[in-house]
């Protein structure tokens, strides 16, 4: 009976730090991939900019939060992020099809081979990388960083009760000794790791907020759309058309920029949408959406390029594995084992610090044994 | 008639670099050359990657930090053999160093200890990537690719925790000891520091054969993605890695191979200080040059012998050669890893003349990038362009950045003095303008002027 | 027409007619200009003099995906479906510029190609070379095209199947569109010919009946092995 609940606390162990937390960055690194599998598959190119459009996406919508917190307003429970998303996404998708029309477009049109394209959009990417850090910054932000006002500023009393009493704060301020507010809203969370324990009275527990709730149904929901775009609508098959066979495509009467502009507008959103769901659970900062690139192009070659389900399958991949690679599987061992065999030391197959090295160990193997993907996508 | 245009760009570089004595300092102005001819170098074996081959190598900072880190291991004392030296130096003198001497006298042994671990661990990691390769070999006709695949990791990530097991307690005695500086890691073999830019460009072409093996043969975009990855790992490594490279702590004191500015101030050369500043750059920046020089002439030699005639026959018309039976992923191979030992060399170069190892100052790809626009800017598959494209963007690199913030100040000091917070955080964030600009500068010149200032010098059909 | 890729003409004064509801075949040696002619007629190649009419209006000016609209529909050589889409999905595709309802066309293409039916939620990927090119032709037909046009129909499949091919090109013959294939196998191409033009160096060397041709002794020399 102690067992079942040694191995019950081992389960909630892994739920807790590895599950969960693969699961939301799964969900973020397939809404990514799933944009770069489509410019992939029909723009022909792999699209190095993706991670600062990501960042620019997220950028936008924390510029939205912070603007709307400056004039006192709080969203709590909603997260202010999510209200944004579609102004997120909107100017990301013109950003996209900006770059697209003042770029990409004359090396289409001059038939250039795929390499140019990539370097232009290594270009691009330091264009939008100096441009977000330059409008935002590159230090983290969260998205629920705290704020500071006058006193006369805000309604202190409709404050506190909307978002709690330990979010805000009334204090005096050192240099101007005058009293100022400082409000941090809080995330909504639906029960803590705490609670759980003590709820439950195991020694180990998971805790669920919204965001990362939101992040999943989202994503999911982003999944089944997509699914339905490209399987049941006329432009959806004339884009999978053009994917899988681009003359026989234009030989239809398929019209090129149309698809290409759907492509801009879908990548584009989900784009905005993983980088701003992102930054609501970790934080913006510009750095850590480059660094998402090689997960997220090893996600695609796992999954065959050009394969949207690839995609998806290839990003909660690389997510789990990096996650459970990198874990120090200490507690759980010593939940599992027997009292005398119980683990001192770390028991941690590779630091955390190699998590990218992970998903470029796994995008190796694949290139060796298996360049087409688990999909079969294209090779190229 | 193509004449003219090398005089007009060498002549233009000339008049930026006087200018900036003129204008910022002498010193300033032989940093801006020295770095801009390292980067020159760098260019120059990335130039060979691209303009001769087509290969796209998004990973050029790995190759560099590779070439940098063979300078601290082959150049550094030997840590264990500091510690040594160094008690005996103590013990003749020991007065008020108890504690030290007692240090060093515990730590010695322990170190050793920890060195011999060390080797077993190897050897047990040797051991099993020797399994692993030998059954793969040994099945590769019984089971699938995939199959294959599992087996191999299994065997891998069971020699790995063994190897583990013997390893960390050793490696946490290592980064923990030392005598002064030399200390928290295994050190270098103490040999001299040319010697190292050498080793440094053999280590950084090993790294290409073995990353060429896996990725060339692939189109360029998996050829890009793969470069950069491997960069990825190879900086994550040296970052992490104390026992090897110090991490995050960083390497001082690599040995130059020119007398620093203070040794030419005493016997027996007796030299003034600001001349002597003056003399050490200017020497260093001989060797540099020296080296530059042999490099173009043997990449020009290349270029122009049948080989060279051979790599661009196939990078023009890859298919035609493939089918004239002409193996070109060898070829392909041959100047990725010539080209990385460039790269090597040049990330030595850099480490020596900032006198340190700083592995956090692996930008990623910013490195890489700058590189790649030198490259473009200054002419695919043109030695010489390389030159050319490595000092004007390093030129515009380090000037944008008083440019900007100049820019900025002059635009919004007004708004900033006033206490708009928003003013002076955008004139902090001036710097941010150079990534800004190299950008655009990228896409113009891909877009309007291809070829570079210095286009190809051989006719292309 | 005249004209070729840039540089010099492929064709020279060579002229092709199709009338509804009849076969008209080009054959003719390896180079002669048989796949460009078509392709010039398609409008993938620049004229550099001459003109092509369709149904009495010129559409020289116009560009390959203009000429669907316009009622020609072109089924290339090789790679001719998409592999990743259904058998439906391609007849879709086929049918893209179509605005009205399709199902009856696809019905049709589906009684013409039984074989294809029954395969219709399969990959497109997954059939075999001669249902392959049956469903090349299904596409190009769901245009509802005046002219239909094929490269090479029977190019690398079977001789069992290329007779079916053949068979079924007769039943297309049926509904009353015009018919214009390139064909290698000349013999079998001009028995179902009811105009054929044979093609030497970019031009016409004959221009006849099928049977006709079939009966010239110098065409039996050179073309069909005696």
């Amino acid at each position: 009976m102690a067992y079942l609940t040694d191995l019950l606390n081992g389960f909630l162990w892994m739920f807790n730090f590895l599950m969960l937390p693969a699961i939301t960055y799964g969900s973020m690194l397939a809404l990514g991939a799933l944009g770069v599998t489509l410019i992939f598959g029909i723009l022909r190119f792999a699209h190095f900019a993706h991670g600062d459009m990501m960042a620019f996406g997220a950028m936008i919508s924390l510029i939205g939060v912070e603007l709307l917190n400056h004039f006192g307003i709080f969203t709590y429970p909603v997260p202010a992020g999510l209200l944004f998303l579609p102004v997120a996404m909107l100017l990301t998708v013109l950003l996209a099809i900006g770059l697209d029309q003042s770029v990409y477009r004359y090396y289409r049109r001059m038939k250039s081979p795929p390499v140019v394209f990539v370097m232009a959009s290594i270009g691009i990417m330091f264009l939008l990388n100096g441009l977000t850090r330059l409008i935002k910054g590159a230090e983290l932000s969260k998205f629920n960083a705290r704020r500071t006002f006058g006193i006369e500023e805000v309604d202190v009393a409709a404050l506190t009760e909307q978002l709690g009493k330990r979010a805000v704060r009334t204090r005096t301020d050192v240099a101007t000794e005058g009293e100022i507010v400082q409000v941090s809203e809080p995330e909504f969370v639906f029960f803590t790791v705490r609670q759980f324990k003590e709820a439950t009275g195991l020694s180990e527990g998971f805790g669920l907020d919204l965001i990362q709730l939101i992040m999943v149904a989202l994503a999911v929901s982003i999944f089944l759309g997509l699914y339905w775009f490209l399987r049941r609508t006329r432009t959806g098959k004339s884009m999978r058309a053009f994917s899988d066979n681009e003359d026989l495509a234009l030989l239809s009467g398929i019209d090129p920029q149309k698809v290409v502009f759907v492509t801009w507008l879908i990548a584009g959103s989900l784009a905005a949408v993983a980088g701003t769901m992102y930054g609501l659970d970790k934080g913006y900062k510009p750095f850590t959406y480059f660094q998402m690139i090689l997960p997220i192009f090893a996600a695609v070659i796992v999954g065959g390029i050009g394969n949207p389900q690839g995609a998806i399958l290839g990003g909660y991949l690389i997510a789990f594995t990096e996650i459970f690679i990198t874990a120090n599987y200490r507690k759980v061992a010593n939940y599992l084992l027997p009292e005398p065999l119980e683990v001192m030391g770390n028991l941690q197959l590779l630091g955390t610090e190699y998590k990218f090295g992970v998903s470029f160990l796994i995008l190796v193997l694949v290139l060796l044994f298996r360049p087409t993907g688990i999909f079969r996508g294209k090779v190229f | 008639m193509a004449n003219s245009r090398y005089w007009l760009s060498f002549g233009m570089l000339a008049i930026l670099i006087a200018v900036t004595g003129w204008v910022q300092g002498w010193s300033v102005a032989l940093s801006l050359l020295t770095v801009g001819l390292i980067s020159a170098v760098m260019a120059l074996g990335l130039n060979m990657q691209w303009g001769y081959a087509g290969l796209f190598n998004a990973g050029v900072m790995g190759f560099s930090a590779i070439g940098a880190i063979a300078c601290v291991l082959v150049s550094m004392p030997w840590v264990t053999a500091s510690m040594s030296i160094g008690l005996e130096t103590l013990l003749q003198n020991p007065e008020g160093q108890q504690q030290a001497i007692e240090t060093l006298q515990q730590d010695l042994p322990r170190r050793i200890a920890a060195e011999q671990q060390i080797g077993v661990a190897w050897l047990i990691g040797a051991v099993s990537a020797v399994l692993a390769w030998g059954i793969n070999w040994a099945l590769r006709s019984r089971f699938s690719g995939g199959r294959r695949a599992i087996i191999v990791v299994l065997i891998l990530a069971v020699g790995l925790m063994f190897f583990q097991n013997r390893f960390d307690p050793a490696i946490r005695v290592i980064e923990s000891t030392g005598f002064g500086d030399d200390s928290k890691y295994l050190g270098g073999l103490q040999l001299p520091i040319l010697l190292a830019w050498i080793v440094g460009g053999g280590l950084a072409a090993l790294a290409a054969w073995v990353i060429g093996k896996i990725a060339l043969g692939l189109r360029s975009d998996y050829l890009a993605i793969a470069t950069l990855g491997i960069s990825e790992i190879v900086i994550a490594l040296l970052k992490n890695e104390g026992w090897l490279t110090r991490g995050v702590l960083n390497v001082t004191g690599l040995p130059s191979p020119v007398p620093s500015a203070k040794a030419l101030q005493l016997a027996p050369y007796h030299l003034e200080m600001g001349t002597s500043l003056i003399v050490n750059k200017v020497a260093f920046l001989a060797i540099i040059v020296l080296f530059l020089a042999a490099f173009l002439w043997l990449a020009h030699r290349a270029l122009h012998s049948p080989w060279g005639r051979m790599m661009r026959a196939i990078r023009d018309n890859e298919e035609a050669a493939g089918a004239m039976g002409k193996d070109v992923v060898m070829r392909h191979r041959q100047v990725f890893i010539c080209g990385s030992f460039l790269l090597g060399v040049g990330g030595a170069m850099l480490a020596t003349y900032v006198l340190q190892f700083e592995p956090a100052g692996y930008q990623p790809l910013r490195y890489t990038f700058l590189i790649w626009v030198m490259v473009i800017v200054g002419g695919s598959g043109n030695n010489l362009g390389s030159v050319v494209g490595g000092l004007l963007i390093w030129f515009v690199w380090i000037q944008a950045e008083p440019a900007a913030s100049w820019l900025f100040h002059v635009l919004g000091d007004q708004y900033a003095q006033g206490g708009n917070e928003w003013a002076r955080t955008m004139i902090d964030r001036a710097p941010q303008m150079r990534t800004l600009v190299m950008g655009m500068v990228l896409l113009l010149v891909l877009r309007f002027a291809p070829r570079g200032i210095l286009p190809e010098a051989l006719q292309r059909k | 027409m005249s004209g070729g890729y840039g540089g010099a003409d492929i064709l020279s004064g060579c002229s092709i007619e199709v009338d509804r509801g009849e076969i008209s075949v080009i054959v003719g040696p390896n180079g002669a200009g048989k796949s460009t002619a078509m392709k010039a007629i398609f409008g993938m190649i620049n004229l550099r003099e001459g003109s092509v009419l369709l149904n009495g209006k010129n559409i020289t000016g116009l560009p390959p995906q203009e000429r669907v609209g316009q009622g020609m529909a072109f089924v290339p050589q090789g790679n001719n479906v998409f592999a990743s889409l259904t058998v439906d999905e391609n007849l879709e595709m086929g049918a893209y510029l179509r605005r009205d309802d399709i199902r009856t066309s696809m019905e049709q293409v589906y009684e013409l190609f039984p074989a294809l039916k029954e395969k219709r939620r399969q990959s497109a990927g997954e059939l075999s070379g001669g249902q392959r090119q049956q469903l090349a032709f299904g596409r190009g037909l769901m245009t509802q095209p005046d002219l239909l046009m094929l490269d090479e129909p029977t190019a690398g499949v079977s001789p069992i199947v290329m007779d079916e091919l053949f068979d079924r090109i007769l039943e297309i013959k049926e509904s009353r569109i015009g018919i214009l294939i390139v064909e290698q196998n000349a013999r079998q191409a001009l028995s179902i010919a009811d105009m054929g033009y044979v093609m030497v160096n970019g031009e016409n060397r004959h221009t006849d009946t099928g049977a006709v041709l079939l009966a010239n002794p110098e065409v039996r020399r050179s073309f069909l092995g005696g």
